[in-house]
């Protein structure tokens, strides 16, 4: 399969938009549960509220939060699948500043030191692309992640030993979660990435972060600890918004690697409760958008 | 736990009255405002022509959209989705704003910390929490963007906008001390030990 670099680049515009104003069903129906299951009145305001955005955001057309945060792409490339890689970084590029430009988006993207923004949700090393290849031939998915601030700016990494255990892992996450308190606009994914170098725990954090709702860890290890501290940091009570209740996290992802001998690193990402994401699906037979 | 629907410029009375767990909607002019308009307002010496005495400020950035200058745009902007930021990053600006500026309510969301709780009790002012990542809704709030000041910040200019029924906003820090915030962290540190002994994760 070919892919055309001009549908590539309208895609990489289109789920930005799509990404900013739908929310996937999955996160959906994570809120029905937390409302459920919440016992504190104001929480369950809160949530009522939450809810009530994201039917506000269709019917209206809009962005469901002002943050448009940082663009991610995340490309999966699989067999037989003929790209020039260079040309769809360039069209992805182009399709990210074409949505801000095109559709008045809040260009959230500066200079780390001058602090100038360009305008266009773009900059040096933005937006963020990542290039991964699977089995499956005649397919090319993209994957659109407008990472928002607020829940990005609660990111850690500890360079634990192996004297401390996987007790460390667990302390780390819970004192975390307390930290960020309601900074990180609760309730969240904890994504905890496990082991790897410094830059790959942090890299498996945020991808535990922005993982569907309902996925598991393919790592049994990792799928125990996922529940044990999704449980555990829902009896903290920081509640939606920091200000009290039962649903402080959807959930907790774990993401696993090896690590060397010396070594036991974790860090946490969170996603915050607008937990946006849009997948673009290319094949022979056109493109496909879901989530 | 009263609701108060409240006009904006207020007056410390008016602030000074308002208890946690009370709630507000706001009608009038509310003024936008985070990280770089308050970097330069108060870092590099930079004025607003705006008079914020009595006023509330929101911790915002919004997407907009330029227009031609109407009665309905008197700024060239129209809102396309306002919403609110973390407020914790505008920490160190609280007592400033009020003492320099006068403002008497900041609105945004998580919280502020004990610097802006002693400025609340000091000079008469407080804190409401909006919902974060709910701009949809919220935008459905603003009737208009009035004007702009420190445009070249864009988009963390200095907006001024005109809202109706902004709200209910809940009072989450008061000038008497009060901070749901703190209610909420201290009772949370509280059940740490216990939740990473269940754990099996005790501190050494």
């Amino acid at each position: 399969m070919q892919v055309d670099m001009r549908q590539v680049e309208e895609a990489a515009k289109e789920l930005y938009i799509r990404a900013l104003k739908l929310l996937p069903p999955d996160v959906k129906q994570g809120f029905d549960r937390l409302a459920a299951h919440e016992r504190d009145a104001t929480a369950h305001g809160i949530l009522g509220v939450m809810i009530r955005n994201i039917s506000v955001a269709e019917a209206t057309d809009n962005l469901l939060c002002q943050d448009t945060g940082i663009p991610i792409y995340n490309v999966s490339i699989g067999r037989d699948v003929l790209v020039d890689g260079v040309a769809l970084k360039g069209a992805i590029r182009s399709g990210c500043a074409r949505a801000t430009r095109e559709h008045s988006l809040r260009s959230s993207i500066v200079h780390p030191v001058t602090r100038h923004n360009e305008q266009t949700s773009c900059g040096r090393g933005v937006p963020v692309i990542h290039i991964d290849f699977t089995d499956t031939p005649d397919v090319l998915s993209i994957e659109m992640i407008p990472k928002g601030s607020g829940s990005e700016n609660n990111s850690w990494l500890k360079m634990a030993i192996p004297a401390d255990g996987v007790g460390v892992v667990k302390r780390f996450v819970i004192d975390c979660v307390l930290e960020a308190g309601g900074k990180t606009c609760p309730p969240t994914i904890v994504g905890v990435g496990v082991g790897g170098t410094a830059d790959l725990c942090v890299h498996l954090a945020k991808l535990a972060a922005t993982r569907a709702l309902g996925s598991r860890c393919d790592d049994p290890v990792g799928a125990q600890l996922e529940q044990e501290l999704t449980q555990a940091v829902n009896q903290l009570g920081v509640g939606p918004q920091g200000l009290g209740g039962d649903s402080t996290a959807f959930a907790v992802h774990v993401e696993t690697a090896a690590t060397h001998i010396t070594m036991n690193p974790v860090a946490v990402n969170m996603q915050c409760h607008s937990a946006r994401r849009a997948r673009a699906t290319f094949t022979p037979a056109g493109v496909a958008y879901g989530f | 736990m009263a609701h108060h629907d409240l006009t904006t410029p207020l007056g410390e009375d008016q602030v000074r009255c308002l208890r946690v767990g009370d709630t507000v909607t706001l009608t009038g002019t509310l003024f936008g405002i985070r990280d770089a308009t308050l970097i330069n307002m108060f870092d590099r010496g930079r004025r607003t022509r705006f008079d914020l005495a009595g006023q509330a400020v929101i911790h915002t950035a919004p997407n907009v959209k330029k227009v031609m200058r109407s009665a309905a745009h008197p700024a060239g902007y129209a809102p396309v989705c306002v919403g609110t930021t973390t407020s914790a990053r505008m920490e160190r600006f609280t007592r400033p704003l009020m003492r320099e500026y006068g403002v008497r309510m900041l609105i945004g969301k998580g919280g502020l910390g004990r610097a802006s709780l002693d400025a609340f009790r000091d000079l008469g002012g407080v804190y409401l929490a909006l919902i974060g990542g709910t701009a949809a809704l919220e935008t459905t709030w603003i009737e208009a963007i009035e004007d702009v000041d420190l445009d070249d910040l864009n988009p963390e200019s200095l907006w001024q906008f005109r809202v109706r029924g902004f709200g209910p906003l809940l009072v989450a820090m008061d000038s008497a001390g009060g901070s749901l915030y703190r209610e909420v962290d201290a009772a949370a540190r509280e059940r740490r030990d216990a939740i990473l002994a269940a754990l099996g994760a005790t501190d050494d």
